[in-house]
């Protein structure tokens, strides 16, 4: 593998509410190559969005980053300077938000607020941004795109919109773009359209992408490789067709066995018990077992992250392994 | 086929509340803004005892204003629905308490002052299936069908998570004793792990209380796997309607396979990426849909016949209606 663009080594991002500490993220560690499409998968409360927002560094107090490194480029992020930072979001490294019409300004053209997006690193004349941004908002499929540049959010459909944050996204062509759930809120012709843009736009552009979603098809047929979370860890990642083919957690292994596309019209699917524990009061050891069917006395201390070739897993009891091929 | 649920023709439209003067501005020609939209157009179809009915299609396409009709919560505009040959509604009013509802957002369907207890009481105590005295043992019985510790009817839903805000959903609609049940979109706010459980509660009450369903809902997956039949609408309109099965593997209209073509799959067994086959375009403004078939101007198959005469729901195999004049070439590329 090439050298990473962005490497995340057991960052730990943690919230000190009034109720306790939260540990939204705890100890997630990833590499991301360029042009690479990471899928980042987790259930609500997983600890999916605030490892998103902790690269950008955008986790407002109470929480913050409490230990762990992130070097995008070379260049570590953990405790760099605001100013730092904002040099470098937008520019390196950029955002796509679940919502559309909350990311974009109701008041301001799409025009003008791509051109602020530009001069916030560059100076550009105001003819050489409008080009550019014309050739952007095309380039993510929007038609007659230099007259739609004089138009409000408001004007533009849900799928439009998104496609102009993530004409916004690449408007410096970063290293890497973090896609937070950017097709949930929309339709499923639309989110096709979308998915299949990125994925170009990805392998022309050389940017690396992690996207962020609860919808395993979606990532199946985008990402090369899957990191999966559950109460702010990483308890498996791999390529995504054997991570999906021959899962190794038992979490994994039952959202999987738990899809309506995997089961008998009709059947009972296969459920896993129980709902997600609350942050802030974890169980001791592996956070899965009290959910588990392989969970054992042993579960009840924390599991390592074992790592095997291309894939990991944190688990004593990995499934598809037999045991004695794991001690 | 008997027909157990039948809507007939129905069609609905929702167009701005004008005030007198505005009606009047509008009649000397001022420019008041008086279009509607057709939320539903047209719509027949009937459900068998026990059955369930899909329905599918993108946002905006009228499903959810569907389910309403068929619920009795939005009078038709036109047409009538009937359970076992009883209207639902009379004179815009709901006349009938044998089809409930379970909606898709537990967080804003629940009362958030009223005891979850009382949230499922209230309806039976109102319409004498149970009394005040015994509320408390029969909403008991209903909260453990779905699962739910009888012992948590005192309290109040902030104190439930999503699946289980769901459940009380469930049994706030089936305390009802309803013949007929419309989940609108019950399990797309909830977590992949959580909808495995409400979709297996769903299927084993059905069964049990022999339910007719109406399942909306945007997941095909979700749909094909609860559905014995499936309807599939854009625009207001159903173009096609059949068995679950047929209509997945070998779709006669040319919107539905669009559609079904452009879902992401789970894929477990390609190393390389996945080839989609997106619709081109986006859905039409429901104010001014395209003449003919509203399908026609993202449509492959769209010939002149297309952009004048609205193609009929038509029988294209056994027990499958399309709404396409060339239903028979989309059946043909397969």
């Amino acid at each position: 593998m090439s050298v990473p663009v962005l490497s995340v080594r057991d960052l730990r991002t943690h919230f000190f509410t009034r109720a306790g500490v939260v540990k939204a993220v705890d100890d997630v560690s990833f590499d991301l190559a360029a042009g690479e499409i990471m899928g980042l998968v987790g259930e609500s409360g997983s600890g999916k969005t605030v490892t998103g927002f902790s690269l950008l560094g955008l986790v407002d107090a109470p929480g913050r980053i409490v230990g762990g490194s992130i070097k995008l480029n070379g260049t570590e992020l953990v405790g760099m300077s605001q100013r730092g930072l904002r040099a470098r979001r937008g520019r390196e490294i950029s955002m796509i938000f679940q919502d559309p019409i909350a990311t974009l300004n109701p008041m301001l053209t799409i025009g003008q607020q791509m051109r602020l997006a530009m001069e916030a690193h560059e100076r550009t004349s105001r003819r050489g941004a409008d080009t550019r941004a014309a050739e952007l908002l095309s380039q993510v499929g929007i038609p007659s795109a230099r007259e739609r540049l004089g138009a409000y959010p408001h004007e533009f459909s849900g799928g439009m919109r998104q496609r102009v944050a993530i004409a916004v996204a690449l408007l410096h062509r970063p290293s890497v773009i973090v896609a937070d759930e950017p097709t949930t809120a929309l339709d499923v012709s639309i989110q096709a359209q979308i998915l299949f843009q990125m994925r170009d736009l990805a392998r022309e552009t050389g940017t690396a992408l992690i996207w962020i979603s609860h919808d395993l098809a979606v990532v199946s047929s985008l990402a090369s490789k899957l990191a999966v979370m559950y109460a702010g860890r990483i308890v498996e990642q791999g390529p995504t067709a054997t991570l999906l083919r021959d899962p190794r957690h038992p979490y994994t292994a039952g959202l999987i066995a738990s899809l309506p596309a995997t089961a008998e019209p009709g059947a009972p699917l296969s459920q896993i018990p129980g709902t997600t524990p609350s942050l802030l009061s974890l169980p001791k050891g592996c956070p899965f077992a009290p959910r588990c069917a392989r969970a054992s006395d042993v579960c009840a201390t924390d599991p390592a992250l074992e790592a095997r070739g291309d894939r990991a897993w944190r688990c004593f009891h990995p499934v598809g392994l037999s045991e004695g091929a794991v001690s | 086929m008997s027909a157990f649920l039948s809507v007939a023709n129905v069609s609905r439209s929702f167009g701005p509340n004008l005030t007198t003067g505005e009606k009047i501005a509008a009649r000397l020609g001022a420019s008041v803004e008086t279009r509607h939209v057709q939320a539903v157009s047209g719509v027949s179809l009937t459900v068998r005892k026990g059955e369930t009915l899909g329905l599918v299609g993108e946002s905006g396409c009228g499903k959810s204003t569907l389910g309403r009709l068929i619920a009795g919560i939005l009078p038709p505009s036109e047409g009538t629905v009937q359970i076992d040959g009883a209207p639902v509604m009379q004179g815009g009013r709901k006349v009938t308490t044998r089809v409930q509802t379970v909606f898709q957002d537990p967080f804003a369907s629940l009362d958030p002052r009223m005891k979850v207890g009382m949230t499922v009481a209230e309806g039976p105590i109102a319409h004498g299936l149970t009394t005040k005295a015994q509320a408390k043992a029969y909403v008991a019985e209903w909260f453990g069908r779905v699962g739910l510790d009888p012992a948590w009817v005192d309290r109040y839903p902030h104190q439930f998570s999503g699946g289980q805000r769901q459940r009380i959903a469930i049994a706030r609609a089936l305390a009802m004793q309803p013949d007929v049940l419309i989940c609108d979109e019950p399990v797309a706010s909830l977590d992949v792990s959580i909808q495995a459980q409400i979709i297996n509660l769903f299927l084993q009450l059905q069964r049990d209380l022999d339910l007719t369903c109406v399942f909306i809902s945007h997941d095909l997956s979700v749909v094909r796997h609860v559905s014995e039949r499936v309807a599939v609408m854009y625009l207001g309109r159903i173009v096609e309607l059949g068995p679950v099965g047929q209509v997945f593997e070998r779709p006669a209209h040319p919107y539905t396979a669009a559609l079904f073509g452009s879902v992401p799959k789970l894929v477990l067994d390609a190393d390389e990426l996945v080839h989609f086959e997106p619709i081109e375009g986006e859905v039409p403004s429901p104010l001014s849909p395209p003449p003919g078939c509203h399908y026609h101007p993202r449509c492959p198959l769209a010939s002149e016949v297309c952009a004048l005469d609205i193609p009929p729901l038509r029988d294209v195999r056994e027990g499958r209606v399309a709404a396409c004049h060339h239903a028979e070439a989309q059946l043909q590329r397969y």
